[in-house]
């Protein structure tokens, strides 16, 4: 506990100048950031010349969708916490929360389930080969297990701790290949790393809280990827050097999920404050909020159909929302899970989206 | 290991976190306004009246009036505030959810809010049920007490009311709480009493209606085991949403420079960047499986996995869509390995498949592990930038001098300038021709249009009947790396032989330098390296029927002529690779060694078929890796104007050809490892 202001006030007067001094050049530096900020706007207001759904009305509209359960997965004894798509399009690998499992399935059939060390496995990612997962979470490493054809083979003894935290792991992704895997952690940071050695590649600093997500830029030319955190902002870095180059601060809460549009041109974030929003990395600015006065709980998870006209959001209030893009438009609402949506994935081709939810279930919709 | 802090509000009630809160806040007043709000009147409920009851139909019908959304989205809505302890249910008080029914609602009063303002207090009284605790101070006694004296006194004060016949998780909780708190039970039991007493004093609907709210908060914030919470959110943030963040001169000046870089940042016009945006939704329209029609059907609809068999990643003949995807973007034919290959054979006809070979170099060496990388980094010098290499690629002088500057201290950006020069090039001019080439008109002409699936109801159970398990991807993987070993044993032979001489020993280049080009993708990390690995080569020549060893067999024979046996190798190519599937599937699912030594890792070079000697740069005893460097350059010292080059010889690339030429002869670019290990030049 803080002591009350007038306690701490200092009596010898050399400090309480010193503190008066600072203060000022505080305030002073204060305004001049805000300044510089609203300059910020400013210019990118001068090139904002249209909005969105302005464009997008010439666009003809989406009709009525039929999306329904199409499996249910069960097998987890706790809260589903995250889940990934293997490339083959019908597998999957799913984390949990107490029991520390996580299990991949098939096309329908449970193929292995691995006991992890720790409860709370957050974060868990396919290889692009699919012939390997990581996963991790309060344990603060990302382990990576390859697989392996036998089904009765202890996988937990290959396992191989690549990345260490100071804090949990909240989300993990693997690069172009096997070989590096992208972490982002409670406390404050995201890192690359190098598989083989669990080398630090590069690790990049610049969220004031935790980062709670990060997604991979789509196309093979752009080293970049995008991260979103409790300081409200999402940050676009260059895997290259390290460096921030966009920042992104106009939710009004933790920030979710964000994933890249599939062209790579722009991302969508969802955050604690009820809306997705779309920023576009080219315009440099947010160009849609996508919210409805009767949505009031926070999203925890988004993702994009293969067009990218569709935006699906979990939704804490146990539902799955799905958006128009360019309309803004709400054009469905999915109702089933018990519990919140913890998780939300569309299938690497695009045939399916799955969610899941801690209501101990995984739900495959198409 | 716990990321909980001991100072840290645990309710963290002004977390952003709970913000639905807030706003449900809102809605919950504007639902109790006398005049819009929803209508209440005293119901009879068992003997007694209580006051302002609601019942579930006219919430539901409110809140869809108000919304403007159906009955189904509004029940869900309701339902959620019924979790949140906003509004409780009188009658099945347990179930947290609205029935659209006349089951009677109450309005849960302020006091009981999850957003009340309890004192902040942080005893986790590790309870199994992971809830949370919730402090608040009792609105009788008024006291700031532990949340757990609280709840003890509320079971101990319903133990009284009900004579000692408490639920089972109630009875459980109590004996847990008496255990602990023993030394103060009497005090707990004297409360409860008292308040116990209070409540008989007061008028019997205010005493039920108080009854009825302390139970609603108790099951929302200690819910029976089993039950959903809604109060539970999850883990705590790091972050304390409530400490004040000390501001230094040092925190301002970052923010600063950042708003400054990015003032500075080039932009776009918004109309532009979003006409972008509309414009890819509308390419990819009918190709998105929620959109419009994914044929032949839905895997996922009907349980027939054909869509995806004719989308496997190196299928032979490609769907007409996946084809049409090409056109969109050059990325997008690169991205798909069919179509990559697709490229590949046109650049291989165009004589320039080096451009490939490269940038496939230069992703594996960005995206390959960190022990190989200036190993990786040394070989693309080799094959693709020294002078004289065997794939030697065009790029401008002023790339060329950056990269080969970069390259005696490689990291793994270190040709990215490179890199893009020749993404570029491939894109802007070999990609146009491509589209236009007989390559892939040939590829349209003989894509796969699949009809659609008609499956009646009784064909869709069979096929429900019927899933199985898809092969895994550990085995699609070794039927990838096989296939690119064979790529390297004979799309590459060609490619050397075209600029030069044929010579009896050429095979040799294709073992050891075009074959871990080929193998752009990086190497299974969890396969055993065998040492004594056969080659590509032999692997391919192993994995082949009878009747195809007879042409290989006649392609070692006739060294002379290597053009011919290439196209002969690359017209049973295909049908090789179904076979090897089948063959693999038949073999049953433990690795081959054979597999298991398809690595880039290992650089064994010749084959047992070929009368050729082993050169390998890993074993410097046999070869150092001068000699081979020397050897490429004695090779190749043909003067590259000799070469064929693809692209038409417009007046920029000419010059920068001649910059480049005259960089590469003027400055004396030497190979940086030349330089690095001189006491290797024993060749």
């Amino acid at each position: 506990l803080q002591a009350p202001k007038y306690m701490r006030s200092p009596l010898i007067p050399e400090m309480a100048t010193q503190e008066v001094q600072l203060n000022e050049t505080l305030t002073h530096l204060k305004t001049e950031s805000e300044t510089l900020k609203s300059k910020l706007e400013d210019e990118r207001a001068k090139l904002h010349d249209v909005e969105l759904h302005q464009v997008a009305e010439k666009v003809e509209g989406l009709g009525q969708f039929v999306m329904k359960t199409r499996r249910t997965l069960k097998g987890h004894g706790n809260k589903v916490l995250c889940m990934d798509w293997c490339k083959d399009k019908r597998r999957i690998v799913s984390s949990s929360q107490v029991t520390h499992f996580m299990l991949l399935k098939t096309f329908m059939l449970l193929e292995h389930a691995v006991t992890m060390p720790c409860t709370w496995v957050m974060a868990c990612a396919y290889a692009p080969s699919g012939c390997a997962v990581a996963c991790g979470g309060l344990d603060n490493k990302c382990s990576v297990y390859p697989l392996s054809l036998d089904k009765n083979e202890n996988l937990a003894a290959k396992k191989k701790s690549v990345a260490m935290h100071t804090n949990y792991l909240s989300a993990c992704s693997f690069t172009n290949s096997d070989m590096q895997i992208l972490t982002s952690s409670g406390d404050g940071t995201c890192a690359l790393w190098d598989v083989e050695s669990g080398q630090l590649l590069q690790s990049f600093h610049g969220h004031a809280a935790d980062v709670l997500c990060l997604d991979l830029a789509p196309s093979e030319t752009g080293n970049t990827f995008v991260s979103g955190g409790c300081d409200k902002k999402a940050n676009v870095w260059d895997m290259r050097s390290g460096q921030c180059i966009q920042s992104f601060e106009t939710h009004e809460s933790d920030i979710n999920s964000v994933r890249y549009y599939p062209s790579g041109d722009a991302f969508a974030s969802g955050s604690d404050d009820a809306t997705c929003r779309l920023y576009d990395l080219r315009a440099d600015r947010e160009v849609a909020i996508y919210s409805k006065e009767s949505i009031i709980f926070g999203v925890s998870s988004v993702d994009f159909s293969l067009s990218g006209r569709l935006l699906f959001g979990g939704y804490n209030d146990y539902t799955i929302n799905v958006w128009d893009v360019l309309k803004g438009t709400r054009v469905s609402i999915l109702f089933g899970h018990e519990n919140r949506v913890s998780t939300l994935r569309v299938s690497p081709d695009g045939t399916a989206f799955c969610t899941g939810s801690w209501d101990h279930t995984l739900r495959i919709w198409a | 290991m716990t990321i909980r802090n001991p100072l840290r509000d645990h309710g963290q009630r002004y977390r952003p976190r709970i913000a639905c809160l807030k706003k449900a806040e809102k809605v919950l007043l504007e639902m109790q306004d006398l005049k819009t709000g929803v209508k209440s009147q005293p119901q009879r409920l068992v003997i007694t009246t209580i006051p302002h009851a609601i019942t579930g139909e006219d919430i539901i019908s409110w809140l869809a009036d108000r919304f403007q959304v159906d009955t189904q989205e509004a029940r869900s809505f309701g339902s959620m505030l019924v979790a949140l302890g906003y509004i409780y249910p009188l009658q099945d008080h347990k179930r947290l959810v609205i029935k659209p029914d006349a089951s009677l609602y109450r309005f849960q009063t302020p006091y009981f809010w999850p957003t009340q303002q309890w004192p902040v207090e942080d005893t986790d009284y590790g309870e199994c049920d992971g809830s949370r605790s919730h402090f608040i101070s009792h609105p009788v006694t008024n006291t700031y007490t532990f949340p757990y004296t609280i709840k003890a006194i509320y079971l101990a004060k319903r133990n009284i009311r009900k004579k000692g016949i408490l639920e089972l998780h109630e009875q459980e909780h109590y004996n847990r709480l008496h255990k602990w708190m023993n030394h103060k039970w009497d005090f707990i039991v004297m409360q409860a009493k008292e308040q116990y007493r209070a409540a008989k004093e007061r008028k019997k609907p205010d005493r039920v209606v108080f009854d009825c709210q302390e139970r609603a908060y108790w099951v929302v914030h200690r819910p029976p085991p089993g039950t959903v919470s809604a109060m539970d959110y999850g883990l705590d943030r790091l972050i304390d949403p409530n400490a004040d963040e000390a501001k230094t001169p040092d925190f301002y000046a970052r923010i600063m420079i950042f708003t400054q870089q990015s003032i500075m940042r080039p932009r776009v016009k918004s109309s532009v960047s979003i006409g972008a945006l509309v414009k890819y939704c509308a390419t990819y329209n009918s190709h998105d499986p929620f959109l419009s029609k994914c044929l032949p059907s839905n895997p996922w609809l009907t349980d027939d996995v054909t869509y995806w068999t004719l989308n496997m990643p190196y299928v032979e003949m490609p769907t007409k869509m996946r084809v049409e995807r090409w056109t969109f973007s050059f990325a997008e034919l690169l991205s798909d390995p069919r179509g990559r290959n697709d490229f590949r054979l046109f650049l291989k006809k165009e004589f320039s498949g080096e451009n490939l070979a490269f940038w496939e170099s230069c992703e594996d060496l960005k995206w390959g592990e960190a022990a190989t990388m200036s190993e990786k980094a040394e070989h693309i010098y080799k094959t693709f930038l020294a002078r004289g290499a065997p794939r030697w690629i065009n790029i401008d002088g002023k790339t060329m001098e950056i990269t080969v500057k970069g390259l005696k201290h490689p990291h793994r950006y270190v040709l990215d300038a490179a890199q893009t020069h020749i993404y570029m090039l491939m894109k802007k001019d070999s990609y146009g021709r491509y589209q236009k080439s007989p390559v892939f008109k040939e590829t349209v002409k003989k894509a796969i249009c699949p009809e659609e699936h008609h499956f009646t109801d009784a064909q869709l159970e069979q096929n429900a009947k019927k899933r199985r398990p898809s092969l895994s991807p550990i085995i699609l993987r070794q039927m990838e790396q096989e296939q690119r070993a064979k790529m390297a044993a004979t799309v590459d032979i060609t490619q050397l032989c075209r600029f030069t001489t044929p010579v009896p020993h050429l095979a040799v280049y294709s073992g050891i330098t075009d074959f871990p080009s080929a193998n752009a993708s990086p190497s299974l990390p969890f396969l055993a390296h065998s040492p004594a690995c056969p080659s590509p080569i032999s692997v391919a020549l192993d994995s082949t029927s009878a009747s195809e060893r007879r042409v290989e067999a006649g392609e070692g024979e006739g060294e002379g002529n290597p053009a011919a046996q290439a196209a002969a190798g690359g017209n049973v190519s295909k049908s090789r690779m179904a076979l090897s599937l089948h063959r693999l599937l038949k073999r049953g699912c433990t690795p081959a060694t054979m597999f298991a030594s398809l690595s880039p890792k290992c650089h064994s070079a010749a084959g047992t078929s070929s009368r050729i000697q082993p050169i390998s740069p890993d074993q410097p005893s046999q070869a150092p890796p001068r000699r081979i460097g020397n050897f490429f350059q004695i090779k190749v010292d043909i003067p590259p104007e000799c070469r064929i080059y693809p692209i038409e010889s417009e007046d920029e690339d000419e010059e920068n050809r001649a910059a480049s030429r005259g960089g590469v002869g003027a400055k004396e670019i030497i190979c940086p490892w030349e330089s690095l290990t001189p006491q290797n030049g024993t060749g």
